[in-house]
């Protein structure tokens, strides 16, 4: 993990049927740095991660990795770019038919050929890492939703990937779990400096861990700036949000206060 | 009114069509991965366990009953005409031709292959099929392509374990019960099939094996994102699949008689 690399948008569109998702989205993500997503519901921030790992095509724009446009690439071309990347999903996206070991060792089993001893090795080393020793034998559908992250993250790991994308990786969590997560990624990207992109809607624990802070509103990118200067921002649409998602008192929100 | 009901036609027809060439390339995708290394004879052991193994108990009921029923009927309407030496020839033909292949494609449609949507419908949903796309590992080739290679083998497979028993079941009526002859059963059809009736019914149950998995992990692959979604594309693929079976058997029969 020595390499670090950066990803760049550059007028990326993308419509799913007669809904215009993305209007031309303009970013880059700096290497080695935690950068994190943020925006309302359903504007596409998921849309926008997985462009960056090829799963969908941009209708116009380009997605470049460390100077190699990927949006066109197929194939092997593509399947040679994914092997820098690692993606936490939503959900964690364990297969189910296979253990938690079974699901962390699956890359390295895949992709690398490696010799049993050297998977069981690395897949322990990052189980502990995560949190999750000895747990290595349960099946995805025995674990609690953070313990399932947990998994996502090492099989996220496991491969010792150059970039990590993190799709809301707390939703669904309590906040004591959800803050746990959040460290974990924290931790993790600290000491292997590798380039992460999260979408997450937790605010303002974001600010905390991002280095780096972009909002994606009504398919564009409206502001990207270093996290403590992004809380800083007088942009109205960054002000209505992170005002929002604050912690608001319930009461101004109900009728007639 | 008139332009409307016209603008609908042509919409379900250019749906069909591009369902059509989806379902088309899907499956030369899938062909394809099929001879790229790595070849994986653990998948394919495994997928022929559940699609061949795990559905002998159908069809081995289904046999015995359509047999015995072959049998009783075949036995009262050929005593009408004095003819109940030519049960065994009746029984075996209607079974080891036609009733054969075609019943045990349909179980197995049903028992496996509503399984295989449901299975893969699920990964789809749950981004795991996604998650494969990340590691640079082809779903085609991990998932689809075993269960086809499993439903080449195994269906043929159980369309034998079938016809036996059929044979039997017949045997059990015609013979055992309704107090028939037990040479003229056997020899009638030693005398009545030729290996032509054989091989027809091996090659029919060749292309049911196709038909089966490939609708049925086509729809899994394409379903909906939601759980009702998931219910029609496993209703959509039993349905599609029996049809297609009925259809192209009687196209085959046309060819192979």
């Amino acid at each position: 993990m020595s390499k670090v690399s950066t990803i760049k948008l550059v007028g990326v569109e993308k419509a799913f049927g007669s809904q215009q998702v993305l209007r031309g989205v303009d970013l880059t993500i700096p290497p080695g740095k935690l950068t994190t997503i943020i925006g309302p519901s359903g504007e596409g921030k998921s849309v926008l991660l997985k462009h960056m790992i090829g799963l969908l095509q941009p209708d116009r724009g380009e997605v470049w990795v460390d100077g190699l446009e990927i949006s066109r690439l197929k194939g092997k071309a593509l399947n040679e770019v994914r092997k820098r990347f690692a993606m936490l999903f939503q959900g964690a996206a364990l297969f189910d038919s296979l253990t938690v070991f079974g699901n962390v060792a699956f890359p390295l089993r895949e992709k690398l050929r490696l010799p049993e001893p050297d998977v069981t090795r690395r897949v322990e080393e990052k189980l502990a890492q995560v949190g999750l020793s000895g747990m290595g034998h349960k099946f995805p559908a025995e674990l609690s939703g953070g313990m399932r992250k947990r998994a996502g993250l090492a099989r996220a790991l496991v491969m010792e990937p150059e970039i990590i994308l993190f799709d809301e990786p707390t939703t669904g969590l309590d906040p004591l779990m959800a803050k746990t997560i959040h460290d974990l990624i924290v931790a993790m990207q600290r000491t292997f400096r590798f380039t992460a992109v999260m979408v997450s809607h937790e605010i303002p624990e974001v600010f905390a861990i991002s280095d780096w802070v972009a909002m994606l509103k009504e398919g564009k990118i409206v502001a990207m700036a270093p996290s403590a200067d992004f809380q800083r921002s007088t942009n109205p649409s960054v002000l209505e949000f992170i005002s929002v998602g604050g912690p608001a008192p319930l009461a101004s929100a109900l009728p007639g206060s | 009114m008139l332009t409307a009901g016209i603008a609908g036609i042509g919409r379900t027809t250019l749906f069909l069509i591009r369902e059509m060439g989806r379902m088309v390339v899907f499956l030369s995708s899938t062909t394809a991965w099929l001879f790229r290394p790595p070849l994986r004879p653990f998948q394919i052991l495994k997928q022929l366990h559940f699609i061949g193994f795990k559905s002998m108990f159908v069809v081995v009921l289904t046999a015995a009953f359509t047999g015995m029923v072959l049998g009783l009927q075949g036995y009262y309407t050929l005593r009408k005409y004095g003819s109940e030496a030519a049960l065994g020839a009746a029984v075996a033909l209607s079974i080891i031709r036609e009733l054969g292949p075609v019943l045990a494609a349909l179980m197995v449609t049903a028992r496996a292959g509503s399984a295989m949507t449901a299975e893969i419908g699920i990964m789809r949903i749950t981004e795991q099929i996604d998650a494969l796309d990340t590691m640079a590992i082809n779903p085609l080739q991990y998932l689809i392509s075993p269960k086809v290679v499993a439903g080449l083998i195994g269906v043929p497979l159980l369309v034998a374990i079938f016809d036996v028993v059929g044979i039997y079941g017949g045997y059990l009526v015609g013979v055992d019960l309704l107090g028939g002859n037990s040479g003229a059963y056997w020899n009638s059809i030693e005398s009545a099939v030729e290996w032509k009736d054989v091989y027809g019914g091996i090659w029919k149950s060749v292309s049911f094996g196709l038909i089966v998995t490939w609708v049925c992990c086509y729809k899994g692959y394409y379903t909906r994102m939601s759980a009702e979604g998931l219910g029609t594309a496993t209703t959509e693929a039993v349905v599609l699949a029996s049809v297609l079976i009925l259809v192209w058997d009687y196209f085959l029969t046309s060819v192979l008689l």
